[in-house]
């Protein structure tokens, strides 16, 4: 672990937790730079586009020359707004969004803090994106900003009932809500994973992975619902509300909304690779164990979570730029008639495989 | 000063402040957000006393459900933010009755409990495991008539908003 090592270096336990508590953001920024020069790749090469081309080779530095362009602007807050409010909301939308990274096993030599109820912990803190959301909505004064800001409290409070009931399922399923548990029990070969039925031997494994496949469409679709992407972008619809609860804001506090954004899109595909593909695990064996290296290993295992977590970034990115918006009746409709019902059945039955 | 007791004054200074904050102040938004605080810093007095399970669920049910449904009826009211909120009811005696009452019920919980007072004080491993065993064993009764009561007030809720 990270922190002990820090602890042996620094000798001081509130130095090592600050460190050790940065360190996500040394990878979330990195990750934003290049999540949204690869949005724009993607929807441009699905739109049978080049996207941006001049910045570098194939436009590569375009996300740096964005982020100094919005260093630069100027910080306007409208005359009518609530200053106090509109100023507070990006830090609490993305204190949430960062709060998650807490319990995510980045690798097994890396976890914020090694909580035992860490998924619940991450439905738990989510909530505050939720208020700073609606604050930024009231804050702005601004009508379209506060339907968006409405309209994306409900679907994300609405959203968190099928993940959290997929959640339920796991725990019946594993005994444990720990995510660096639950990592390290899938171990290092893609048959353990949940969605392959787990790493219990026995006919309990094969009985369980219909079930595991449709608890992970539900979750990935619910997770991509609460981090307001498309399909699921009403929120923010461009064609009717401008863009949603941040309309109002520029500069670095956009850059806030945005970086919360994508911190979100990461986190939401970390959880579900690391309930269902295994996390940090690598899909067969480790490089590090065939040559004997012992340090290679966590190296090799923050890649595999890096790549499994930037995949389903990339199928978020592939369902925006290929699906439609959702109308507001559809949205609420398809939690509460199809997602929710769905879950409780696909719950219902891994406890009867369980029990059995 | 270990960081446990900094920790414990921040988060009693959250509290206090917030709290009244959401008592004083004339805007209803100003004080719902108060309240988030409140609540937060309530949650993170319960991650202190080594109650992880209660902590996140302060935060899941308060600040993810009951407060965005409050801050919901508040933003969809139309000029709520003008308006008069105090009462000009006074009634001194009931309340004082039922303040001392609930005062006497916390002093005594306080003076008769063994608080968690540092880090180093062993917690309880594997909260969530013993709470559920305890709830479906010893209180499950309790239990299963809370959950239909939290259904009758559902079919209730759902009958009111349908008339």
């Amino acid at each position: 672990m990270i922190y002990d090592f820090l602890l042996q270096l620094t000798g001081n336990a509130a130095i090592s937790s600050l460190i050790n508590s940065i360190i996500p953001l040394t990878f979330i920024i990195p990750f934003a730079l290049f999540a949204v020069y690869l949005e724009r790749k993607v929807s441009a090469h699905m739109q049978d586009r080049l996207g941006p081309m001049r910045v570098g080779w194939h436009g590569w530095l375009q996300s740096f020359a964005d982020i100094l362009k919005l260093l630069q602007k100027e910080d306007i807050v409208t005359a009518d707004a609530d200053k106090k409010l509109f100023n507070f909301a990006p830090v609490l939308v993305f204190a949430g969004s960062y709060a998650a990274f807490a319990a995510i096993p980045f690798s097994s030599a890396y976890i914020g803090t090694n909580l035992d109820l860490g998924l619940l912990y991450i439905v738990a803190v989510t909530s505050l994106v939720v208020a700073g959301i609606l604050m930024a909505g009231w804050g702005s004064n601004n009508k379209y900003s506060l339907l968006g800001a409405v309209r994306s409290a409900a679907q994300i409070v609405s959203y968190e009932i099928p993940t959290t009931l997929v959640i339920v399922t796991v725990i019946v399923m594993t005994g444990t809500l720990n995510l660096h548990k639950l990592s390290t029990d899938q171990t290092s070969s893609f048959y353990n994973w949940l969605i392959f039925g787990g790493y219990a031997a026995g006919w309990h494994k094969f009985a369980l992975i219909p079930s595991m496949f449709v608890g992970f469409l539900v979750i990935f679709i619910s997770t991509l619902a609460e981090v307001n992407r498309t399909p699921f972008d009403i929120p923010e619809a461009e064609s009717e509300l401008v863009a949603g609860y941040h309309t109002e804001y520029s500069g670095m506090k956009f850059a806030m909304f945005f970086l919360a954004e994508y911190a979100n899109m990461f986190a939401v595909s970390a959880i579900v690779a690391t309930i269902f593909f295994g996390g940090f695990q690598s899909p067969f064996g480790y490089l590090g164990n065939t040559l004997g290296i012992s340090w290679l290993r966590p190296i090799e295992e923050f890649f595999w979570f890096a790549s499994k977590g930037i995949f389903f970034v990339f199928v978020q990115m592939w369902l925006r730029w290929t699906l439609p918006r959702l109308r507001v009746d559809q949205l609420m409709a398809m939690c509460w008639k199809y997602l929710i019902p769905i879950a409780v059945v696909n719950l219902i039955i891994v406890a009867l495989i369980m029990v059995l | 000063m270990t960081y446990y007791t900094v920790s414990f004054y921040l988060f009693a200074a959250i509290i206090l402040l917030s709290a009244y904050f959401v008592v004083t102040t004339k805007n209803v938004i100003y004080a719902a957000f108060n309240l988030l605080l409140t609540f937060f810093g309530v949650a993170g007095f319960y991650a202190l006393l080594g109650a992880d399970f209660i902590a996140i669920v302060q935060l899941i049910v308060y600040v993810g459900g009951i407060l965005i449904l409050l801050l919901f009826g508040v933003m969809l009211t139309n000029k709520i933010t003008d308006t008069e909120i105090k009462t000009g009811a006074f009634q001194v005696l009931p309340a004082s009755i039922i303040v001392g009452m609930f005062s006497g019920v916390l002093i005594a919980s306080m003076t008769n409990n063994r608080w968690i007072v540092s880090a180093n004080t062993p917690v309880a491993a594997d909260t969530l495991r013993t709470i559920g065993n305890i709830l479906m064993n010893q209180y499950i009764l309790i239990f299963e008539v809370l959950g239909v009561l939290l259904l009758i007030a559902l079919i209730g809720a759902a009958s009111i908003a349908r008339k």
